[in-house]
């Protein structure tokens, strides 16, 4: 690929690729996202191209075959859109694929049975758009990630990528660029949610102070049950490439880094790929557009570390030392990698810098509430019909996001609470379905936005042992440089195992709420800070479930192993022999024609004998 | 597995020659290997200049990083949030019923090593079991079995064949 030397020949490549297009272009795009990819989307367009070319179409029609990132809507994969008309068919299979070309591709007509079924009107509808999942959406940063083929830059160029970049180093000085971004009230989408206008201004002072600098990029994942950090790099990498180019410039600063998970080969690679297009085209390097600038991006994959999500631990990590956080001050803006100012900004706060710049910060802070602007993406995941990515406008309340886009909660179970921000966050329950949506808002119940995980759980989920599930997360990732979070968790850890076990004892509750205020008051770091929160929430919502266990040795949700027996009811066990036949731990007698007893002292509580019984003879009491 | 010190030495001099960074260089010796021998962290060390405390210091942090030979397969049950709400620890408990071990542990015949995650992101899928590789969604106790009967056929009949 040619080297782009101006803003001119940046425009000029877009008008010639922009010529070459056909907007009414036969294409099939089939989702590449890593949820898709699972369910065998690449067997589905490995299928498709064959078959074009075996129906004899891909010339005649000039058939466009084209490997999407994630669309999103990962519950209904392989998710594949036939344009120009936008028929959308959901959980497409290989044996699918002949039939979709020759009636849909060839014959014009729409094949029904592929259609997405709106769970709730039973309606069968044709286009992505009126999807319920998507039409409540308002996808700013994920707009592009159904149509494009990440692989290759010319598709993000001709859709107006890198015009931002263009713009900012024409037509504008770094100052100005900084104020467009605080005037559009930007706040960091990595959790905490700090003005990222501020943070930027205070960075390019240090580093004009120290004459240089570094930029991060935090794609350090590891909150469990959020992805949409991973989807936007694997989707449209050159959008977070075109953010940081953009922050460099008006932070003064010549070098960047991408941290990001080794668990996400996907994402690493097309990362990689668009940097090195990006070098080739000019867009990054030397001389950036023929401007003087220069900027060059490298990638540090993560080696699975949590608290590396942490900016201190992160440049610890980056560093090549063990990730380690450090006490603040100095701040990295400051102090940071190898001790320059170094400014850290997660996926969607880069992504975010194109689209303020190229519609303006007036239009950008339209969007949101009084205090949180513009747009945040949620994967909305557990107990839900509508898995998946979904981007909002802040201030959207939760129950629409739950109810509208993500439809409810399956097999006619009842909501019981969402927890958002991850390990860090906290449970929002039924009471507070119709809260808003924003930084504020969210802290006030006790929650945090966080980097955009949503975990929903209904009915048959126990609180305590959700409790229990983030604390043992946030154990295991403590790195243990500081007492408070090293054996403060553990200790929060263990009461809160004892309490699932049926071993709770009165006063455990006023223990956990002790610990979990010193924890939070005098841990080192973010991570330690903020671990008790899930047990903070869940105590303020959920005590009684906490009481029940400790008091009745009762788990409401018959989750708690401890406080569950699984019985056979004599009056409907056939005698099949198949639950005795499935256990593991040989705690069922019986024999064939006869009725089956479980020794609850040999059962290991499992529920695989009841998974497997065909009469629903077993019980768990 | 067999170890070549000149082949580590390669990934080594390569990394210095570029970054000169420990992460990344222990990261592809890790994936050459699946574990780190003790050569890979004495070489490193000694090319990269960084203090042997500091190489096993990296080493023992970082989940990536294992210091113990990994099983011939290598199964991984993600235990993230969306999956333990969906059941993970039940197929969990099966997976070292089944193999005898407990996660984190390889068996005692190198065949099997048995892993958790943190989350693999795809969570529309949970629970998610990966065998060298290959994801499996949507897993049950019975699914479980199922794939581990499979893996053991062709486990078996790699060794008649």
């Amino acid at each position: 690929m040619a080297n782009i030397t101006s803003a001119a020949e940046l425009e000029a490549r877009r008008a010639t690729l922009l010529a070459a297009a056909d907007p009414d272009r036969p294409c099939i795009t089939v989702c590449g996202g890593t949820g898709c990819r699972v369910y065998g989307s690449e067997k589905v367009w490995e299928a498709f191209r064959d078959e074009i070319v075996r129906q004899g179409v891909k010339a005649s029609l000039n058939l466009d075959v084209r490997v999407t990132g994630c669309h999103g809507f990962c519950e209904k994969g392989p998710l594949v859109v036939i344009r120009p008309q936008g028929i959308f068919y959901a959980r497409v299979k290989v044996e699918d694929v002949p039939e979709i070309v020759a009636e849909t591709v060839i014959g014009n007509k729409v094949i029904e049975r592929l259609l997405y079924t709106d769970p709730q009107s039973g309606e069968r509808i044709e286009h992505e758009y009126d999807v319920p999942f998507y039409r409540h959406q308002y996808r700013l940063i994920l707009n592009q990630n159904g149509e494009l083929d990440p692989s290759q830059i010319d598709e993000y160029i001709v859709r107006g990528g890198y015009a931002s970049l263009a713009k900012v180093l024409t037509t504008m000085t770094p100052e100005q660029v900084i104020a467009e971004i605080k005037a559009s009230g930007l706040r960091g989408r990595g959790g905490a949610g700090f003005s990222t206008g501020m943070k930027w201004e205070l960075c390019r002072k240090n580093v004009l102070k120290a004459g240089t600098g570094y930029i991060v990029c935090n794609a350090d994942e590891g909150d469990p049950g959020a992805y949409m950090d991973r989807s936007s790099m694997e989707g449209n990498p050159n959008r977070v490439i075109e953010g940081m180019v953009i922050g460099a410039y008006a932070m003064g600063v010549p070098q960047g880094f991408v941290y990001i998970r080794a668990e996400y080969p996907l994402a690493v690679k097309h990362l990689k790929n668009a940097i090195r297009q990006a070098e080739a085209a000019g867009l990054l390097g030397k001389d950036i557009l023929g401007s003087g600038f220069e900027f060059t991006l490298g990638v540090r994959l993560g080696a699975g570390a949590f608290v590396c999500g942490e900016e201190t631990a992160l440049i610890a990590s980056i560093e090549g030392r063990a990730g380690e956080p450090r006490p603040r001050p100095p701040f990295p803006a400051e102090s940071g990698l190898w001790g320059k100012p170094t400014n850290i900004n997660n996926v969607k706060s880069w992504a975010s810098v194109p689209i303020i710049i190229e519609k303006g910060a007036d239009w950008y802070s339209r969007i949101g509430t009084e205090n949180s602007k513009g747009t945040m993406i949620f994967s909305v995941v557990g107990k839900i019909n509508n898995t998946g990515l979904v981007e909002v406008p802040m201030g959207i309340s939760l129950r629409k996001l739950l109810f509208d886009i993500g439809g409810g909660i399956p097999n006619g179970k009842a909501f019981k609470a969402a927890q958002i921000g991850g390990p860090s966050g906290g449970c929002i329950p039924a009471e507070h379905l119709d809260v808003s949506i924003d930084y504020e808002s969210l802290g006030s119940l006790g929650a945090i936005m966080g980097s955009g995980g949503l975990v929903v759980a209904d009915e048959s989920t126990c609180m305590v042992d959700f409790a229990r599930y983030f604390m043992n997360f946030t154990q295991e990732e403590s790195c243990g440089k500081c007492v408070p979070c090293r054996i403060g968790t553990k200790a929060m850890l263990t009461t809160l195992e004892r309490i699932c076990a049926g071993k709770g004892q009165p006063g455990d509750v006023e223990y956990l709420l002790e610990l979990a205020e010193a924890i939070k008051n005098s841990s080192l770091c973010g991570l330690g800070q903020t671990a008790p929160n899930p047990v903070l929430t869940t105590l303020r919502y959920f005590r009684d479930e906490y009481e029940e266990h400790i008091f009745d040795k009762k788990c409401r949700a018959k989750v708690c192993k401890g406080l569950i027996t699984y019985a056979i009811i004599p009056e409907k066990c056939e005698g099949c022999l198949v639950c005795l036949r499935n256990c593991t731990s040989n705690a069922i007698s019986g024999a064939k024609k006869e009725v089956h007893v479980i020794n609850p002292e040999l059962c290991s509580r499992c529920g695989i004998c009841m998974n497997v019984c065909k009469f629903e003879a077993v019980v768990v009491n | 597995m067999q170890i070549s010190v000149s082949e580590i030495n390669d990934i080594i001099n390569q990394e210095a020659r570029g970054n000169g960074s420990l992460i990344a260089a222990l990261e592809e010796i890790q994936e050459r290997y699946r574990y780190l021998p003790p050569e890979a962290l004495i070489l490193a060390s000694e090319r990269l200049g960084v203090p042997l405390s500091q190489a096993y210091s990296v080493a023992t942090f970082y989940n990536a990083f294992s210091l113990k030979p990994k099983g011939k397969h290598c199964m991984h049950v993600c235990m993230g949030t969306a999956c333990h709400v969906r059941g993970s620890p039940q197929v969990l408990d099966r997976l070292e019923s089944k193999l005898g071990i407990k996660a984190g542990d390889t068996t005692r015949d190198h065949l099997f090593t048995l892993e958790t995650v943190n989350c693999l992101g795809a969570c529309a899928l949970g629970p998610i079991v990966v065998a060298d590789g290959d994801y499996s969604g949507q897993m049950t106790v019975q699914k479980t079995d199922a794939l581990f009967k499979q893996l053991m056929k062709s486990e078996a009949e790699e060794a008649h064949g």
